[in-house]
């Protein structure tokens, strides 16, 4: 195999970065982004939030599920268990972080240079990320990766304000669609990039399980979902590599 | 209270119950993985890990936003649509529900 990344001379940092935004604008989930979260800047004016909190909100949080419960529990439950709500929707969030930055750091990378694109980690970022870094070599991974996040936090962004504005006149069925619409396209995009036996059976197992154990309401359900589903698309795929490598 | 401490106050709340709670995974993970290589052992089950939790907030999401889409119940059109190609398969033979 051939791998075309190595052949072409090294690239400054500013190019990768450069590369990396122009994945960002060529990603369906640049322009899936626009529409989930000009939902998101909608519920913010429903919810009587000012357009630069809104705005801040992507900045800081960038991640959907847990801006949904923030913005519509602020309003009504204690600080501490709107806290609590936000933090289990977001526990994805470590794996996440912890199967991509190792992708990244070489043995002389410092910590801060991973604190960018640690916060830029989101599932769309995580999701392109993983499809498109093996094909960058490993030192311009960073800068790219740190420009496809902020290509994509900038879709957010804007279209955060963008919805904030456009609330007043777009009828609430719409908004409401818009929020729908954007996990059906976010779950094609996995779909798509599944190469693995391992993810392809994560990612089913994950959909199937994940409804079931939160229906049993035992709480911390994505923690349990993540651990099971993971766990056993990790072990099938441990058991077909000890076949693979038997004589 | 201060007008500032009332102005500053939903800025105050996205920190405390937003930005923190919410960022604590991500340096968490930041924390964990130093110096871990990406192809070892624990990395590529973390990985499938990470995928298996995606996937399951992604089905919540959908199945979550026909609450949200009161005029399209769309977990009771799956679900009715599930149930009445499922025999059909089963037997081998057509759909019989109009539906």
């Amino acid at each position: 195999m051939t791998d075309t990344a190595i052949a072409r001379p090294p690239r400054s940092s500013a190019q990768a970065f450069r590369d990396g935004l122009r994945a960002a604008l060529t990603s369906i989930l640049f322009y899936v982004l626009l529409g989930n979260y000009s939902g998101i800047g909608a519920l913010c004016y429903e919810f009587g939030f000012s357009p630069i909190w809104a705005v801040l909100c992507t900045l800081l949080i960038w991640a959907a599920p847990a801006q949904v419960i923030l913005i519509s529990t602020l309003g009504t439950a204690t600080l501490l268990e709107v806290a609590i709500a936000v933090s289990l929707s977001s526990v994805r969030l470590l794996p996440m972080v912890a199967a991509l930055l190792p992708m990244l750091q070489r043995e002389d990378t410092r910590q801060r240079d991973l604190v960018l694109p640690m916060h830029l980690t989101a599932i769309s970022v995580w999701v392109e990320g993983m499809r498109l870094l093996p094909g960058v070599p490993k030192e311009e991974r960073a800068a790219y990766y740190n420009g496809l996040g902020c290509g994509l936090l900038f879709a957010a962004t804007f279209a955060s304000a963008a919805g904030f504005y456009l609330a007043a006149s777009l009828p609430p069925l719409l908004a409401a669609a818009l929020l729908f619409l954007t996990p059906m396209s976010f779950l094609m995009t996995v779909c798509r990039n599944t190469r693995t036996l391992m993810d392809g059976l994560a990612l089913g197992l994950g959909l199937v399980l994940g409804p079931l154990i939160a229906a049993q309401k035992i709480g911390l359900d994505l923690l349990w979902t993540g651990l099971i589903a993971g766990s056993a698309a990790y072990a099938v795929h441990r058991l077909r590599q000890a076949k693979a490598s038997a004589p | 209270m201060s007008a500032t401490m009332v102005e500053l106050g939903p800025y105050l709340a996205l920190i405390l119950a937003g930005f923190l709670p919410n960022e604590f995974w991500r340096v968490l993970g930041l924390v964990l993985v130093r110096g871990l290589d990406e192809k070892s052992e624990v990395i590529v089950w973390v990985r499938a890990v990470a995928t298996a939790m995606l996937a399951a907030v992604l089905a919540q999401l959908i199945l979550s936003s026909s609450g949200a889409l009161a005029a399209i119940p769309v977990g009771c059109a799956l679900a009715r649509r599930a149930l009445d190609l499922w025999p059909s398969y089963w037997r081998g033979a057509r759909c019989f529900s109009a539906c």
